[in-house]
């Protein structure tokens, strides 16, 4: 069994005066993909959005408990910039950027710091490459990235999150865009980037978090029901409700 | 009569009274392009650009004067209002956001594009013209600034609004500080709105008269002086058809036809920019 990277302590999370998230308490497994399932408004993608601080941009997040990112909280950050080139995040939709496919891969390298050419160009191949889009755009990196098709600009999101080698990185619903080929490529990639990289998913597909992930956490009203390997989630789940929503009685 | 008879001729009267609203739109804009035309391709020639103000019995000159003083003062009021007022949209869509000042901002902005531009001319002539005692180049300037501003920070707030949160998630979430995040993302997501707004804002003060009535005034000949009476078409124009002679008549025409002809290409520039992938 591997350490654990992320661990929640008591964490509650309110819109303002509207308290969405209640007391979760869960460990997240380096090297290991979690998956966080759950029906619509359950408070998954909430709680995702908590381990990069990204509710941070608007006026409205009050956290309580503790996040903990090797053992310091991640609620009591400061250095925010920091925080995130550490957990990445790969969102819902394309969200490839007005800029060359090149630039749109090396954005978050340079924002790390990293000015010299030649590791650009190479960390950008590698990040390309992994994502099985080095063939597709190696002639074409000075295309503009929002000129690829959807399922081309979700791989170079993942790339482009994936090159500045993060420790965890963050998937909200990434293939609830995508046709069925789109969506297999993403979860095969998704199983061979583990070894280097932390991956916590939110899904809205059972489907998807049996076939990818390692460990399932079930939420239901903003609170944790069960976490525990997707084994254990979908042949024996503990909990009636957990039961009741995997095998579709919800 | 069926219902789905009734519908299909409530449909067509609709379809009718459409295109004749259309078409009586369309009458008067072209009836007024053909008089303009007609009109103004009598004095449209090489004197016409080339030579200014000249008595009636010399053949009246040409408007060289005018156009230079116009296009002086567009330029200058745009090189000024224009980063002016790109920067003023940025406060109030990203750093001002929500905020009281940014609100009013963006409410005076909305309120200044609707207010008649002879009220700015007024207002110029009280604050700086009579203070300053005499009409002069940077007071049309000024007065066309104030128009051009309001109009640029609406639009330049409302391209960046338009600008998906997801994108700007993404970027922060890649470790970028608030202002790459505008230079990078926001700003060239929104570039095309913005450019079409900034040229769209510079056709409307090109053909501006009445904030330049009681600021720059007028002159007979050609000057760079901006600290002086300045000459713009639009006021020649406007000053010409009060003249007696046909000569003047007719080079008012010619100027009307050059005013619309630049705002045209303006527009289409616009158009092509903002369709342009």
């Amino acid at each position: 069994m591997t350490n654990s990277i992320i661990e929640f302590k008591n964490l509650d999370f309110s819109y303002k005066q509207n308290q969405v998230v209640f007391n979760i308490n869960a460990i997240i497994r380096e090297n290991q993909v979690t998956a966080f399932i759950g029906p619509s408004g359950c408070g998954k993608s909430t709680i995702l959005r908590c381990i990069n601080r990204i509710h941070d941009l608007y006026d409205y997040p009050v956290y309580g408990g503790e996040i903990l990112f090797h053992g310091e909280d991640i609620l009591k950050e400061k250095d925010l910039i920091t925080l995130r080139t550490r957990i990445g995040m790969v969102f819902q939709k394309p969200t490839a950027f007005p800029i060359s496919i090149y630039e749109n891969v090396a954005y978050g390298l340079r924002m790390k710091g990293i000015k010299d050419k030649k590791i650009l160009d190479e960390k950008v191949e590698l990040a390309l490459r992994n994502s099985a889009l080095w063939d597709f755009a190696k002639d074409k990196l000075k295309q503009l990235g929002t000129e690829l098709s959807g399922g081309q600009q979700q791989r170079l999101c993942i790339a482009r999150a994936l090159a500045p080698e993060p420790e965890v990185i963050l998937f909200d619903e990434p293939t609830s865009a995508l046709d069925p080929v789109s969506t297999a490529q993403i979860e095969n990639f998704i199983q061979t980037i583990k070894k280097k990289v932390t991956v916590v998913i939110v899904t809205h597909s059972m489907q998807q978090a049996a076939r990818i992930s390692d460990r399932t956490a079930f939420f239901l009203d903003g609170e944790l029901l069960e976490c525990d390997t997707t084994d254990n989630i979908f042949t024996n789940p503990q909990d009636q409700r957990t039961e009741d929503y995997i095998s579709g009685r919800f | 009569m069926s219902s789905l008879h009734l519908r299909k001729l409530k449909s067509f009267i609709f379809l009718i009274f459409c295109l004749v609203s259309a078409s009586i739109a369309l009458f008067f804009l072209l009836f007024i392009l053909y008089e303009v035309i007609k009109n103004g391709l009598q004095a449209f020639n090489i004197a016409l650009f080339s030579e200014d103000f000249k008595p009636a019995f010399l053949g009246g000159g040409g408007l060289r004067h005018a156009l230079v003083g116009q296009f002086l003062m567009t330029i200058v009021a745009s090189i000024i209002g224009i980063p002016l007022g790109i920067a003023g949209g940025i406060y109030v869509a990203e750093y001002g956001k929500g905020t009281r000042t940014a609100k009013l901002l963006s409410n005076i902005s909305d309120m200044a594009i609707s207010v008649p531009s002879i009220i700015v001319g007024t207002f110029i002539f009280g604050l700086i013209v009579m203070p300053f005692h005499g009409f002069s180049g940077w007071a049309g300037t000024i007065s066309l600034i104030i128009l051009l501003l309001p109009i640029i920070i609406r639009s330049t707030e409302e391209n960046i609004n338009q600008v998906s949160p997801l994108l700007r998630e993404t970027a922060y979430a890649l470790g970028a500080p608030r202002y790459l995040v505008i230079k990078d993302v926001v700003l060239k997501s929104a570039k095309q709105g913005i450019i079409t707004g900034v040229i769209l804002a510079i056709s409307r003060i090109a053909g501006e008269t009445a904030p330049l009535l009681f600021t720059s005034a007028n002159f007979s000949q050609l000057t760079f002086d901006m600290s002086n009476v300045i000459p713009s078409l639009t006021i020649t124009i406007y000053d010409y058809t009060n003249l007696p002679d046909q000569v003047y008549l007719n080079l008012a025409w010619s100027g009307s036809l050059l005013v619309t002809i630049v705002i045209l290409f303006i527009n289409i520039l616009a158009r092509y920019i903002f369709t342009k992938k």
